[in-house]
């Protein structure tokens, strides 16, 4: 009965990839994976994953499907021209072969994995005391694997400073996106205004119980980034120019606290990215709080994308 | 049939359908889509090897769980810079084609042959 649970998931998630790989028009796809996303988080939670399902809504579901569908409205003029592009049947023949042999493969190996399956839990609830943590896998994050942790906001960083790159000269410093003209009056503004405060204190509340529940940092900055782009797109604010050195103080404030962190560590405790014994937990709260704030700068910045305008103090460098 | 086999299974089509979809269609956008329906397979795959892993009370083994999460968050990271890149390359060709030949326009008799 219980296996209804499992079935009916797999089904949906199964057919909304085909139709994101089928679906003719573009945009249609991007919002299938969109749902497809929400659908996966269902996977998540039945594969006992909370806290992955927290993050595939909020970044794999949410922001990536954003990026998509944004990007496929405005290549929708590119759509007839692909068209024609479209591979031989011979090609997608082969294509379709290989995809099943390798999918053959792994389903091979899902089936043949060994039993009793290898696992680290038992070491990491034999070392988890001293981190001062409850949730075990904030405890492999910040304590165990923080180098995988901090690598990964840099990585972070590495996209928008890429994603600034892309920008041409005559705008660069200036404002990403293009500036957002909402009805002052309609839903969406009226949503951008009510729902921010909401959506921050469920951001901050998701980042907080992380030490102990699922949760964590790059979930609840997700939420606090989405409350900023919803803000962006209504046209209640604008974003700021990318040139402004406060802004970018923010964007590195968190990974230089964790390096700094990290580095005393190597004095303290005779490792990079070792607590010394008794400071772990405040520590983790120190990075934690670091870490948060340019998170969710990081990752809205991101969202918002390459400058487009010059900012607005020379705007007639900006005319052709 | 547990949850980590019905999920493993289906995460080894996730990755089917996505590597056909990355091979198949000729929009770089639709790839970019494709690799990130393999990308979600792979991360699922890994999640019900995490979930087999459960003992001690855990419901899983937490090391696999916290690496899904930075991957999940580093795909993010270079999607939107292939996002950003793709758009870019719009804005300065007005077109998007990979192949290597001259744009096909609407009016080209023979598309077939610009991809030559």
């Amino acid at each position: 009965m219980i296996e209804v649970f499992h079935l009916v998931p797999a089904l949906l998630i199964g057919a909304l990839a085909v139709y994101t790989t089928v679906a003719r028009d573009t945009f249609a796809a991007t919002v299938g994976f969109i749902a497809y996303g929400l659908m996966l988080t269902v996977a998540w939670v039945q594969l006992h994953g909370v806290d992955v399902a927290l993050t595939e809504s909020a970044i794999g579901g949410g922001l990536t499907g954003l990026l998509l569908v944004r990007a496929s409205a405005k290549l929708r003029a590119t759509e007839a021209a692909a068209r024609a592009e479209r591979p031989r049947a011979s090609t997608r023949l082969a294509a379709a072969i290989l995809a099943a042999a390798v999918s053959a493969g792994l389903a091979i190996a899902v089936l043949s994995l060994p039993d009793p399956a290898p696992t680290l839990a038992p070491e990491v609830l034999a070392n988890i005391g001293p981190t001062g943590v409850g949730n075990p896998i904030t405890a492999v994050l910040m304590a165990f694997r923080a180098t995988d942790t901090l690598l990964e906001a840099i990585v972070l960083l590495l996209a928008l400073v890429g994603v600034w790159s892309l920008a041409p000269d005559r705008v660069w410093g200036g404002r990403p996106g293009p500036r957002y003209n909402a009805d002052p009056d309609g839903i969406l503004a009226f949503i951008a205004r009510v729902l921010p405060p909401i959506g921050i204190i469920v951001g901050i509340y998701i980042f907080w119980v992380g030490a102990d529940d699922p949760g964590g940092k790059f979930q609840g900055a997700t939420i606090v980034a989405a409350m900023w782009l919803l803000v962006l797109m209504a046209g209640l604010t604008d974003a700021p120019p990318i040139s402004r050195r406060l802004l970018r103080a923010g964007l590195v404030a968190g990974p230089v606290a964790f390096i700094a962190i990290g580095f005393a560590g190597v004095a303290t405790a005779g490792a990079f990215l070792a607590y010394p014994d008794g400071w772990s937990k405040p520590l983790i709260l120190v990075v934690e709080f670091a870490l948060m704030p340019s998170l969710a700068l990081t990752l809205g910045l991101i969202m918002a994308g390459a400058p487009e305008r010059a900012e607005a103090a020379s705007p007639r460098e900006a005319a052709p | 049939m547990n949850a980590a086999t019905v999920f493993g299974l289906l995460a080894t089509a996730l990755v089917g359908v996505g590597l056909y979809g990355f091979i198949v269609n000729p929009q770089p956008l639709r790839k970019i889509l494709a690799f990130n329906v393999i990308g979600s397979g792979v991360f699922l795959l890994f999640g019900a090897i995490a979930r087999r892993g459960a003992a001690l009370g855990l419901s899983g083994d937490p090391v696999p769980q916290a690496l899904l999460i930075t991957g999940i968050v580093v795909a993010f990271s270079a999607t939107a810079l292939a996002v950003t890149v793709l758009l870019r390359l719009f804005d300065e060709t007005g077109s998007t084609t990979l192949s290597s030949g001259p744009a096909p326009s609407a009016s080209d008799p023979d598309p077939a042959k610009a991809r030559e």
